[in-house]
């Protein structure tokens, strides 16, 4: 994963977001705004997910150790869940994680939750523009990031 | 000598069960190896049972030997049955024994719970001397609830739980709380006592162990043990009883009670569940309501 860091001072800081997008809705969301040819920035990293409630807090955790600014899941809006309920599991989940994360001092714009349906291609391209801005107004992180020996992926 | 009543009729409960063919091992402390110390004994038969004692070393959570203890061997003999178990309780064992019957780990009809009158606890503070536990000045139930057998005895007050220092830490600006948290964190050695004293701790493989996929380094490098207590800690949402175990089992001090207690007390707030002492059926996470907050999604379309 290319790691966001300044390398020139002219150069303006690009967040990296990692995206869990559930494979029956949201990841068909993006793909639909894909195809419509809608505009939204390139940030995103996308890894498609059977559903919302398969991502483990591991996960998103490991994204932010490993060097992502930012970290957003989404899945099928409550009651359309294709598994029937496991948003609605992942739902208290992700709540608690969220607060918890925010305690530890990580900000609350940096890990963001979701819900975007198959055939919402617009809401996607919003969420996107939403979630990098978010990031970006953040700045690059201090968290503790895994020490790369090897050389940057240009 | 403190408690001495409540001592003599333990070891009178714990001999009857052996009398009686109740169980097959008694789970309670001993003396300690060192002057001031108690440590878990498990007594297998009547003259077994003079070795328990109960004072205000009685620190480590018994219901960790548990899931071990109801484990089924890999290859059972003909007629196996699990074990009958009786553990002498306080109340934050009684409350990790629930949890664990509440996520199968333990059979509810082979376990005995002797709930102890609890008058909280010592540990040594910073200058060396003996305090209240944090966890015992903080216990919302000293006494085990629904016990199979109840040892009376005077025990302490429970306190009421207004998470007081979580609010605190709360206020801090976000860049000092990571702060704090990576200077207790970077104190770890990664020797996994909070692990194996926790009783909720009982996955056969931890995620910290897993290889292919290797999510974390065994080695000691701050990333890789902040990313283990963060999700290991995480585990415990929902689950936790606050009883400190790890906090006590750490030879290097972290203060884990500070970053804990935020999820027992969101567990609290978020879904009414106090594991051991609400009345819930299945730990909040492993269920959901229709009416559950969606304070925290990020809807694009809102202004």
């Amino acid at each position: 994963m290319r790691r966001s860091t300044l390398t020139k001072p002219s150069q303006t800081y690009e967040p990296t977001i990692v995206a869990f997008l559930c494979n029956w809705c949201s990841y068909a969301g993006a793909d639909l705004a894909g195809v419509s040819r809608m505009q939204y920035p390139a940030n995103v990293r996308v890894i498609r997910v059977p559903c919302s409630g398969r991502v483990d807090p591991l996960y998103i955790i490991k994204a932010l150790q490993e060097g992502a600014d930012g970290v957003l899941v989404s899945g099928c809006h409550p009651g359309d869940c294709h598994y029937i309920s496991g948003n609605l599991v992942a739902r208290r989940k992700f709540a608690m994680l969220k607060n918890f994360l925010t305690y530890l001092g990580i900000e609350p714009e940096r890990v963001q939750f979701s819900w975007v349906s198959a055939s919402e291609g617009g809401r996607f391209a919003a969420l996107i523009e939403r979630v990098v801005a978010d990031v970006k107004k953040l700045g690059p992180r201090t968290i503790a990031m895994k020490k790369r020996a090897a050389m940057q992926i240009a | 000598m403190m408690m001495s009543d409540a001592e003599k009729k333990m070891k009178a409960a714990a001999k009857k069960l052996f009398a009686e063919g109740t169980a097959d091992v008694v789970v309670g402390f001993r003396e300690g190896s060192r002057p001031n110390s108690s440590r878990p004994y498990f007594a297998r038969n009547e003259a077994d049972c003079e070795k328990f004692v109960w004072d205000k070393y009685c620190r480590a959570n018994l219901a960790a030997f548990l899931p071990a203890l109801f484990e089924k061997p890999a290859r059972p003999k003909e007629g196996y049955k699990p074990p009958r178990i009786a553990v002498i309780a306080k109340g934050c064992d009684g409350r990790s024994i629930l949890g664990l019957v509440k996520e199968h780990q333990v059979a509810c009809e082979n376990v005995v719970i002797i709930a102890m009158p609890c008058e909280g606890m010592v540990s040594l503070s910073s200058t060396g001397k003996e305090e209240t536990a944090r966890a015992c000045a903080e216990c919302v139930c000293p006494v085990v609830q629904g016990a199979d057998l109840v040892v009376p005895g005077t025990a302490k007050k429970p306190a009421k739980a207004d998470y007081a220092r979580v609010k605190k830490f709360e206020a801090k600006p976000f860049a000092e709380r990571w702060k704090i948290f990576e200077r207790e964190i970077s104190k770890c050695i990664r020797c996994n006592a909070c692990r194996e004293a926790c009783p909720n701790c009982y996955c056969k493989v931890c995620f910290a162990d897993q290889r292919r996929p290797a999510w974390l380094s065994p080695a000691n490098g701050l990333s890789d043990t902040i990313a283990y207590h963060m999700v290991r800690m995480f585990h415990q949402a929902g689950r936790c009883v606050e009883c400190d175990a790890c906090v006590n089992a750490c030879p290097m001090g972290i203060d884990l009670r500070l970053f804990t207690q935020k999820l027992a007390a969101d567990a609290l707030a978020l879904f009414g569940s106090a594991p051991g002492v609400s009345d819930d059926k299945v730990p909040p996470l492993y269920t959901f309501s229709q009416d559950d907050s969606e304070a925290f999604i990020t809807d694009p379309e809102e202004k």
